[in-house]
């Protein structure tokens, strides 16, 4: 006998060591060290010369909490996540009732059809959508004005320019959590359906009674994965209205966060945005993980 | 009557929804074989009024993009594997090898889930600058060498094997490397084709890191490039289209390629709940 415990002790721990020295060296260590740069005001100068740098306590975070641009990021991110979030994933709950019906024909083509958007890339497609926002030639405007409806300046109107870009996200995303809810759907014993057929149920009370009790965890699962997701909006901003704009109208989080890090090298700044973001996301976890929990009981 | 209605009103539904998804895409093709200055010509064309690689040409020869294809190719290539080894040998050794430690370990891991990776990136920055990495591919590469998400897939599958097959390779001498080697790695080859096509597709359109990373032309990944095409080349709409049909289009192949892999991948993942 060759290899005892103690050999598997070693193997396990050789096993698993080049991985946990990658998280551990690339991920953990930098979260830590984002925490120390926060409470230091590390600048540009303190990348040529770190010992320029000081700690300067809670500073960042009071001048976070006094920024007018930074609530203004936060709240343009609550808004396209409070908006964009329920649109796709009750589109996604259409496509996956859609493409799972059994009266629907090319299922497979549809799904894959559906799919699609999700696996392109989100900066090429986000150029795409700029030109299709576009006020004189963008092939929205000009299929409005076929009905009559006068050009809009989607992009450059403050008004506008997030609902574009949720538009973009609920596009780009519907399908990836179509997937799972179709996977839900499949998972509710057909036995139920066909029993509250017998009873003369309906369509919209099987919908009501089976269907959406049934998909209850997965609606949890996605909502807090999309919902995580769009906390962290950065490339449609980026790509399609110049960094934020009009009037950051759609400066995100982490779109100030980059800017404040890495155009103006504000690092200890940046890093107490990224944490405060980070607390928001936590936060937000932990409140719809109450809300969907109290639901279900 | 109603019988016959709701097939095809649903039909009809799964159609248009069909249309507005593809319909971005199918414009972006077509108007990247436009002539210059077709696509926002009056009246509105839909199709181009004759075939034009041109522009195509235009960002190879003269916009050097295929040095960004390579390097997305390279970067990609290299994080999948060297994420598949480093992962599967993590997540193998979590599911089936005793040693101690070993729950608090994953446990820990697990809840490293919960930072999103902005958090880490300031930092991060800076170490891999003290290290020589920035404007380097490695400095994307390295970062990217294992995941948790990669661990928890491959330890969700591994617990799957069977325990005897192992046992029985351990009790004919065979090393644990060897057992890895020669028997998990064959076994776990769906997980494996799920996990490099989620990696791949990750890596190749990623765009915030390499954004940060990548400070030289030369050096960028296709998402960089054709956001940085977009400052000097906005008028230019049919070459913008060029460029992000060329950057699409590997990672639209490879989904269609591995479709089976990738969509087992996301309800796999889902389960974890």
């Amino acid at each position: 006998m060759r290899s005892g415990p103690q050999a598997e002790w070693r193997a396990g721990w050789a096993f698993i060591a080049p991985a946990l020295a990658v998280i551990l060296l690339f991920f953990v260590l930098p979260v830590l060290g984002g925490l120390a740069l926060s409470f230091t005001n590390f600048d540009i100068y303190a990348i040529g010369d770190p010992a320029t740098a000081s700690f300067v306590g809670l500073e960042n975070y009071r001048t976070l909490l006094t920024s007018p641009l930074f609530w203004r990021s936060l709240g343009n991110t609550f808004y396209f996540v409070v908006v964009a979030g329920p649109l796709s994933v009750a589109l996604s709950l259409l496509a996956a009732l859609l493409v799972s019906s059994p009266l629907a024909r090319w299922q497979g083509l549809f799904r894959t059809v559906y799919f699609a958007p999700v696996v392109t890339t989100l900066v090429a497609v986000a150029v795409v959508w700029r030109y299709l926002y576009h006020p004189r030639f963008g092939l929205l405007n000009r299929a409005l004005e076929a009905v009559g409806v006068s050009a809009i300046d989607w992009l450059g109107d403050p008004r506008t320019a997030m609902p574009a870009i949720i538009l973009v996200a609920v596009w780009k995303s519907f399908g990836y959590n179509m997937v799972i809810f179709v996977a839900g759907l499949q998972a509710i014993p057909v036995s139920l359906y066909e029993a509250a057929r017998i009873d003369g149920a309906g369509f919209w009370r099987r919908f009501w009674h089976i269907t959406l009790p049934g998909l209850k965890p997965t609606f949890l699962f996605v909502g807090l994965t999309t919902m995580i997701g769009y906390f962290q909006l950065f490339a449609e901003p980026y790509v399609m209205t110049a960094g934020g704009g009009p009037l950051n109208a759609t400066l995100s989080v982490v779109l100030y966060m980059y800017k404040e890090g890495f155009r103006w090298w504000n690092m200890g700044y940046a890093a107490a945005v990224a944490f405060a973001l980070f607390l928001v996301i936590l936060a937000a976890t932990v409140m719809q993980l109450r809300l969907q929990r109290g639901r279900v009981q | 009557m109603r019988r016959r209605l709701a097939p095809l009103l649903l039909n009809l539904a799964l159609g248009v929804l069909a249309l507005a998804t593809l319909a971005p895409l199918l414009w972006m093709v077509s108007a990247s074989l436009m002539p210059a200055g077709e696509a926002s010509a009056m009246p509105l064309r839909l199709l181009p009024s004759r075939v034009t690689l041109d522009h195509y040409a235009d960002l190879f020869e003269r916009l050097d993009l295929g040095r960004c294809l390579r390097n997305s190719l390279l970067i990609s290539t290299a994080v999948t594997a060297l994420s598949l080894l480093l992962n599967s040998l993590a997540g193998y050794a979590f599911a089936k090898l005793r040693f101690p430690g070993r729950a608090r370990v994953f446990g820990t891991l697990l809840a490293v889930l919960v930072v999103p990776a902005q958090v880490a990136m300031l930092p991060l920055f800076l170490l891999l600058r003290w290290l020589g990495l920035i404007n380097s591919l490695w400095g994307v590469i390295i970062p990217g060498m294992a995941s948790v998400f990669g661990i928890f897939l491959m330890r969700q599958y591994a617990l799957t094997l069977p325990d005897e097959v192992l046992e029985a390779a351990r009790m004919d001498g065979a090393s644990e490397w060897r057992i890895y080697r020669s028997l998990v790695l064959p076994l776990c080859r769906p997980v494996l084709a799920t996990l490099g096509a989620f990696t791949f597709m990750g890596t190749w359109n990623d765009f915030m890191w390499p954004l940060i990373v990548l400070t030289d032309q030369s050096r960028y990944t296709l998402p960089v490039a054709v956001a940085n095409l977009m400052g000097e080349h906005v008028q230019d709409i049919e070459l913008m289209m060029a460029s992000s049909v060329v950057t699409v289009l590997p990672v639209l192949v490879l989904f269609l390629a591995l479709q089976r892999y990738y969509l087992a991948g996301i309800t796999l993942g889902a389960v974890k709940e």
